[in-house]
């Protein structure tokens, strides 16, 4: 398992690699600067800005330092578009604030997704399996900017009982992750039922209740644990989608988040924040992808580590 | 799939009445899915929306008449879903909307299916060490934090794809095309996302009848691989491609309305779902029904379109499967 671990780390070195010279080439070829939008700049502050964060040098020397003091320092440069700020520090900022929101958000969608799945599974093709497919199909097609801002228009606007926007008090927590964990609950719930009927089916459930265990223990002891093998694996790239997720719901209620951030920095050309955010991006979801196979493993004895 | 390769090779004392009366595998599916009641209701709205989309246009306002003295009405009988801030008819604009909506979701989808189709039917085609690497490639593609390239491609790709727009109609004199740069990006971004899937789709399934015996005998006909790949293998393997396409259609249609909240996809004065979406949700606090109309009819269409394909995933017996 080591081996594996190992071999996986050191398959994603180039992998950054090829993310962090893309995206850097990619957003200098264009054409617009972080101070283009500055207006009434005089040519020499232009070109004392311009010196200051090193953008007067040839693109390729810009690259190499760039890359080397992410290697070496872990450091992500300068903010270009706010004075005096590291990319380092913004992102210790802004993210503690995703991760809540996610966390929440995945705690909620685990703990109303994989019941309705199990109880769907269960009595397949009974009205309750109609009940949980469908709640299921419509968590999944009303996307998180339509939910959002209905549950907005609802309990914050028409009752009163939340703010439309911010991000202080606890109760500030209520609408956000609750959009953003009924999609996943959804899709946990869907995936979660297709993995337990598939298992149900199986021999060894047949021989577990032939030797009498209780369905409440051929449930949960023998079958769930396969049964959830679908969830696992889309559990990984949902996690990093729930915090890309979050670029929506950040902007629809005005949390503080690195979501947001990352579309602003976009807009406003912060190459340095740009890149940082999609380092940090690329490396958590090749992480939890690892996560992943790794737990794949442990719950399903067929699989090995290759 | 078998029965569809049997087909391809009737044993020699069959007439061909009796070949028309056999049921083949689409006779088969088409009978399931007209039994699945949830899949004919999704394909008949789909089927309504889609003709009112396209159609109805001709017959209402068009979605750019002003009427600033009217302002935001509540849904009545002259308006029948309310008009928004600019006295614009809102059903008029749900309209045109879904006509763009529904043209990314069906291009994207086109782009999308086009490549996934020919990289997986490729990989496993040739099988051996170049699917190896292929798939390593897809591997590697799934890895990568899509939405966040999308995003970037869509932000810092808008000049030059305005340059195009003006190049368009200044030198070509396309009036009519406003806009097409950017259509040309979204279909472009939304593809290069969306093909991964079918490719593992289409490899896994062009490795499972590659060995079989009418790909054989094209081979010892002398047929070159382009050939064996587009008309003895694809044709094979359409079944998973016309369920996994029907199911590939909403996930673009999201992407496109994401990005369009996000004020990166279709720009104004033109109008998607999803801008009408972005518009109703900054405005919902006096205008409900900004909201709630285009929300509504979004979700119904995703709704439709899930419907119908997992029917048709049903009826054509495709197993989901990643490998």
């Amino acid at each position: 398992m080591l081996r594996f671990i190992a071999r996986r780390l050191l398959e994603t070195i180039p992998v950054l690699f090829i993310i962090v010279t893309a995206t850097f080439f990619m957003i200098r070829f264009v054409p617009g600067g972080p101070f283009t939008a500055e207006k009434a700049v005089t040519p020499e502050v232009m070109r004392n800005l311009e010196r200051a964060y090193n953008l007067d040098q040839p693109l390729w020397r810009q690259y190499a330092g760039y890359l080397g003091k992410v290697v070496f320092h872990g450091d992500l440069g300068p903010s270009f578009k706010y004075p005096n700020r590291t990319v380092n520090e913004i992102i210790a900022d802004k993210l503690p604030v995703s991760l809540e929101l996610g966390a929440i958000s995945l705690a909620l969608a685990l703990a109303v997704g994989l019941p309705l799945g199990v109880l769907a599974a269960i009595k397949r093709n009974t009205w309750l399996d109609y009940l949980c497919s469908s709640v299921a199909m419509i968590g999944i097609c009303v996307p998180t900017f339509v939910l959002g801002p209905l549950l907005v228009l609802t309990f914050a606007i028409h009752y009163g009982w939340f703010n439309a926007s911010g991000w202080y008090g606890p109760i500030d927590r209520v609408l956000p992750s609750l959009t953003l964990g009924c999609v996943y609950a959804a899709y946990v719930a869907r995936l979660t039922r297709g993995g337990m009927l598939e298992v149900l089916n199986q021999d060894y459930i047949r021989t577990a209740r032939a030797k009498g265990a209780s369905e409440v223990r051929v449930i949960f002891r023998h079958a769930l644990r396969g049964g959830l093998l679908p969830v696992v694996s889309f559990l990984g790239p949902a996690i990093a989608g729930i915090l890309t997720g979050s670029f929506v719901i950040e902007t629809i209620f005005q949390i503080p988040g690195l979501g947001r951030e990352f579309v602003n920095s976009a807009f406003n050309r912060d190459y340095t924040l740009v890149l940082g955010t999609v380092i940090l991006y690329a490396a958590l979801l090749i992480g939890l992808n690892l996560v992943v196979d790794i737990v794949q493993v442990w719950l399903n004895p067929k699989l090995k580590f290759e | 799939m078998v029965s569809l390769s049997e087909k391809n090779l009737p044993s020699a004392d069959v007439t061909p009445d009796q070949l028309e009366q056999g049921s083949s595998l689409w006779h088969d599916a088409w009978a399931r899915l007209r039994k699945n009641q949830l899949a004919v209701a999704g394909g008949l709205v789909l089927l309504v929306l889609t003709l009112l989309c396209v159609g109805g246009p001709w017959f209402s306002q068009t979605y750019q008449d002003q009427n600033l003295d009217l302002g935001a009405t509540p849904p009545g009988a002259a308006h029948w879903l309310g008009t928004d801030t600019l006295g614009r008819d809102l059903f008029a604009r749900l309209l045109y909307g879904g006509r763009i909506s529904i043209m990314v979701g069906l291009v994207a989808t086109f782009v999308a299916l086009t490549i996934g189709v020919t990289y997986g039917a490729v990989a496993g085609f040739l099988g051996g060490k170049t699917d190896r690497v292929m798939m390593r490639i897809v591997d590697i593609m799934y890895a990568l934090p899509f939405t966040i390239f999308v995003i970037l491609l869509m932000v810092f790709m808008k000049e030059p794809s305005e340059k195009l727009d003006g190049w368009l109609r200044g030198t070509l004199h396309l009036e009519g095309l406003q806009g097409v740069g950017n259509m040309v990006l979204l279909f472009a971004a939304i593809g290069a996302v969306e093909w991964l899937t079918m490719a593992r789709i289409v490899r896994g399934q062009v490795l499972s009848i590659r060995r079989m015996e009418f790909i054989e005998a094209a081979r010892s006909l002398g047929y070159g691989r382009r050939r064996i790949i587009f008309r003895h293998i694809i044709p094979n393997v359409l079944g998973p491609i016309i369920v996994y396409a029907t199911l590939t259609v909403p996930a673009v249609m999201m992407l496109e309305a994401f990005l369009s909240f996000l004020g990166l996809g279709v720009q104004p004065p033109m109008s998607s779902w999803g801008a009408l979406i972005k518009d109703g949700a900054e405005k919902m606090e006096e205008f409900w029904w900004l909201l709630v109309f285009p929300g509504s009819v979004f979700s119904l269409t995703l709704f439709s379109l899930n419907f119908l394909g997992d029917g048709l995933r049903d009826a054509l017996d495709v197993r989901a499967s990643n490998d």
